[in-house]
């Protein structure tokens, strides 16, 4: 026995002693993991949280969360002498007199716009791929809560410097608390600790954004992959993958060294945009005050299609009874992002009561092969789109000269009409896709070898595809709509009648399917002629 | 043909695994070897560039680089090397598990979650049987009383949350301006007499302070006005609504009626003020109508006039709320 071997075997032995853990991790270290670029997209998400945690605790060593006066007395010369809350001095001073601050600053930046950038892409891979269906709805479900949270951390902060532009941000998130009927202005007050913006929305924001929430994502990611792991990775469709196995690579070494590999490279991606690309440059709009603002006022991204949704909101208030209730704060602040989110959250449920599939799947869909689903996650990014653009109305209008007006009225039309557009849009180049496979698949692909027949026509040569691309095409399941039955076998009418009519149309519309090209069907036309 | 005879393609199982150059070409696995210490060193460089740049460089010096423009050099290496010492690190280990790793797929079993069915029956059986041992559910009284307990508890900390701050009171209603308040610029304080504004100008102003009393950012939220001068032939308002402007000087509330941000751009051209949050546009010359935007309600009209010095000053207190909308809010 080497001198390493009797190292490791005793660190083993000295573990498995006290804890009984060698099978389990003998087990573990051997778990396979199915490999795809798509996968990577919540390892990002990951990966910059971790980055988050460790630049924030950086900043939180100079950070001071007070709404205290100060006089600005540090080495940024256009501020000097100006008064401002100690937030903001210490955020200059973060970034002006701490070797690091700044690139630090900007590296959490950077990271928090990654991270959500991340969440929203592994959201998407993960809705049309239909991952989310049973066994995971449950962490379906904690991944819409890790977004919603996400956005709110994200927005409490880069209110925290306390500067010109954020500020603003804390006055529109105000108003919003400010419209809830009946509890608004109390709770406004209550969150204020009275009139805007007061002395303690620092302090609180911060305790919430250091502790309350990245404890919650702790939390919560804690279970989510516990849960992947537990579950067992899906994976996609193709030769040797069924429902019952799992094709990968072993945890130990292989995944060690990716996963471990890929978050150098995902902090070495955000530490070079933190060096070279400057980020909400806080000490250009200065200290906040209400009665200041500058022009082109923006929010993040993940935040911008909230925006976007409140600018085009119609001028609506309801007066009466000596009450005011602002639809146009409610409305785009409350009502449509809370269904957008609710519907959400309950799209795995919807979908397997409109299929009645009730089965495991740990395969993944090619999206083409749910047109339904799929058309309605292009619908729901399009919506997104059309108020994401028209939160950065005023930008586009400046930068391409464009009237603002024609934008918002442009968006305001375009949020219903284009919607339902892409989605029939959506439908039909999936099922024109699956007409391609089905071709592909019967008559082989094209060569681009043109032959004369003795005749004089031109055909082009198609060569047969590989029996694995064939199954690959061809393997997905094709679900049979639900009929519509109003009675039963004695001519008693169904209760619910008008609930089964509508699922079974839901149903029908959701089994629209070209059918997958069989080898049956192959065969005839090899026998017959071209 | 009935659906039955229909043959589907078969699953031709995992195709054959095609071993790379350097699993059976030892100059090619040296090869690799090689590139990924080279990936460690150039790990190893940029780790050397961040502590040296953070311990030589001066803090001052700025360079100048094409697209991202002027840059403060010490930020710049550091960042550089930082981002150089982590992504150098994860591609050699990248590169080092592509090539040199075992890269045969492997085939792990599933197994469906539904537990054996006698397993579920005696799990169900523990529950009635454990459960039912706490007799639950023949106790009413312990089950009605435990719901209210527990009901009970939880609004603790939410009763423990009223100190956050105080009831809003009559706060959202009132502003500083009462009746003969001067007018004063922000910054500097200075009282304004119509001479000092042109036609087409426009100033921002605050109420005068009273002795003894300081300016927070509270006051200015609620505070701030907007002056703005016309031709008072521009003028389209009611008799009343004329009757608040002094020689076409018209005040108007800055914080917008919709979201409260402060509604900073005035267009001389149009005679119209634009909220920069969300656009919602006003018409000077009609009492700040809204004209454009998701604003429900004109931005509030400060009556002003004269006082025997020749001073702006207000002649009322705002005759409305100012600011957003709130349940409370009474007036139309």
């Amino acid at each position: 026995m080497s001198q390493k071997e009797r190292i490791i075997g005793g660190v083993a032995n000295y573990v498995d002693e006290r804890t009984g853990a060698a099978k389990w991790l003998n087990k573990n270290l051997k778990k396979v993991f199915p490999d795809h670029w798509s996968f990577m997209l919540g390892e990002v998400a990951l990966y910059s949280f971790i980055i988050l945690l460790l630049s924030g605790t950086f900043l939180t060593f100079w950070f001071d969360p007070s709404q205290r006066d100060v006089i600005y007395n540090g080495s940024y010369m256009p501020l000097q002498h100006v008064q401002m809350s100690a937030a903001y001095a210490s955020t200059l001073h973060i970034s002006f007199d701490v070797r690091g601050g700044l690139l630090m600053r900007q590296i959490h930046h950077w990271a928090a716009l990654l991270f959500m950038a991340a969440i929203i892409a592994h959201l998407l891979r993960v809705f049309f791929t239909g991952a989310f269906r049973k066994p995971r709805e449950a962490n379906w479900l904690i991944g819409v809560g890790l977004v919603t949270l996400g956005i709110v951390e994200g927005f409490l902060g880069y209110s925290l410097p306390d500067d010109l532009l954020s500020g603003t941000g804390i006055r529109i998130a105000e108003a919003i608390l400010q419209a809830i009927p009946v509890v608004g202005s109390y709770i406004a007050f209550f969150a204020f600790g009275g009139a805007f913006p007061g002395h303690v929305f620092i302090p609180r924001i911060y305790t919430v954004h250091v502790l309350l929430l990245p404890g919650a994502f702790l939390a919560l990611i804690t279970i989510h992959l516990m849960l992947v792991w537990y579950q067992k990775h899906t994976q996609y469709p193709g030769p040797g993958r069924t429902e019952k196995n799992v094709v990968g690579y072993p945890l130990m070494p292989v995944y060690m060294a990716k996963a471990g590999g890929f978050f150098g490279i995902v902090f070495g991606v955000t530490a070079f945009l933190g060096a070279v690309a400057s980020i909400n440059p806080i000490w250009l709009y200065g200290p906040y005050t209400p009665g200041q603002i500058s022009a082109g006022s923006q929010p993040d991204f993940y935040m911008g299609w909230l925006d976007g949704l409140v600018r085009m909101s119609p001028p609506i208030e309801t007066h009466a009874f000596g009450h005011t209730i602002s639809w146009n704060i409610l409305i785009p602040g409350l009502i449509v992002p809370g269904i957008l989110f609710t519907g959400m959250a309950l799209y795995p449920f919807i979908e397997s009561y409109i299929s009645g599939d009730k089965r495991e799947h740990h395969l993944l869909d090619r999206p083409r092969n749910v047109p339904n689903r799929t058309a309605l996650g292009v619908m729901s990014l399009t919506f997104i789109m059309v108020v994401l653009i028209n939160g950065g109305n005023d930008l586009i209008a400046t930068h391409f000269h464009m009237s603002i007006n024609q934008i918002m009225w442009m968006s305001r039309i375009g949020v219903f009409i284009l919607p339902p557009l892409s989605f029939v849009i959506t439908k039909r180049i999936c099922l024109s896709l699956q007409r391609a496979d089905r071709d592909l698949v019967l008559h082989g692909r094209e060569t681009g070898r043109l032959v004369m027949l003795p005749h004089g026509e031109f055909v082009e040569v198609h060569e047969p595809i590989s029996a694995e691309k064939a199954w690959t095409l061809t393997s997905h399941e094709q679900p049979k709509a639900i009929p519509h039955v109003s009675e039963d076998a004695n001519g008693v009418a169904k209760p619910k009648s008008l609930v089964n009519k509508l699922r079974s149309r839901m149903s029908t519309a959701n089994a629209e399917q070209r059918p997958a090209a069989t080898a049956t069907e192959a065969k005839e036309l090899e026998g017959g002629h071209h | 043909m009935t659906n039955n005879s229909i043959e589907k393609f078969q699953d031709p199982g995992l195709p054959e695994h095609i071993h790379r150059k350097a699993d059976h070409d030892e100059k090619a696995a040296k090869t690799a070897e090689r590139q990924v210490a080279i990936l460690f060193l150039l790990s190893a460089v940029g780790t050397v560039l961040a502590i040296g740049s953070y311990i030589f460089m001066p803090q001052d010096v700025v360079i100048f680089i094409p697209i991202m423009g002027d840059q403060n050099a010490a930020q710049l290496f550091l960042g550089l090397g930082i981002a150089m010492a982590t992504f150098f690190l994860g591609m050699g280990a990248v590169h080092w598990a592509k090539t040199l790793m075992p890269d045969t797929e492997v085939v792990a079993e599933r197994h469906e979650f539904r537990s054996e069915e006698s397993d579920r029956e005696d799990f169900v059986a523990t529950v009635k049987e454990q459960g039912g041992s706490a007799g639950l559910g023949r106790r009413t009284l312990i089950k009605r009383s435990l719901g209210l307990a527990g009901g009970l508890a939880a609004l603790t900390p939410i009763v423990m949350l009223r100190d956050l701050g105080p009831q809003p009171k009559k706060q959202l209603e009132t502003t500083s301006w009462e009746a003969g308040t001067r007018l004063v610029t922000d910054p500097g304080d200075r009282p304004i007499k119509p001479s000092d504004l042109e036609v087409g100008a426009v100033a921002q102003v605050l109420p005068a302070l009273k002795d003894g009393e300081e300016r927070t950012l509270e006051n200015i939220g609620k505070d701030a006005v907007l002056l703005i001068r016309l031709n008072p032939s521009e003028f389209n308002l009611d008799s009343e609504r004329l009757s608040w402007t002094h020689d076409g000087i018209i005040a108007f509330s800055k914080i917008c009626s919709h979201m409260g941000c402060a509604v900073a751009l005035y267009e001389q051209q149009t005679k119209h003020l634009l909220c920069p949050c969300h656009q919602s546009t006003f018409d000077v010359t009609r009492a700040a109508k809204v004209i454009f935007g998701p604003a429900a309600r004109p931005l509030p009209q400060l009556a002003i006039t004269l006082d025997s010095e020749g001073y702006l000053v207000a002649k009322q207190p705002f005759t409305e709320p100012v600011g957003p909308s709130f349940w409370e809010r009474n007036t139309k």
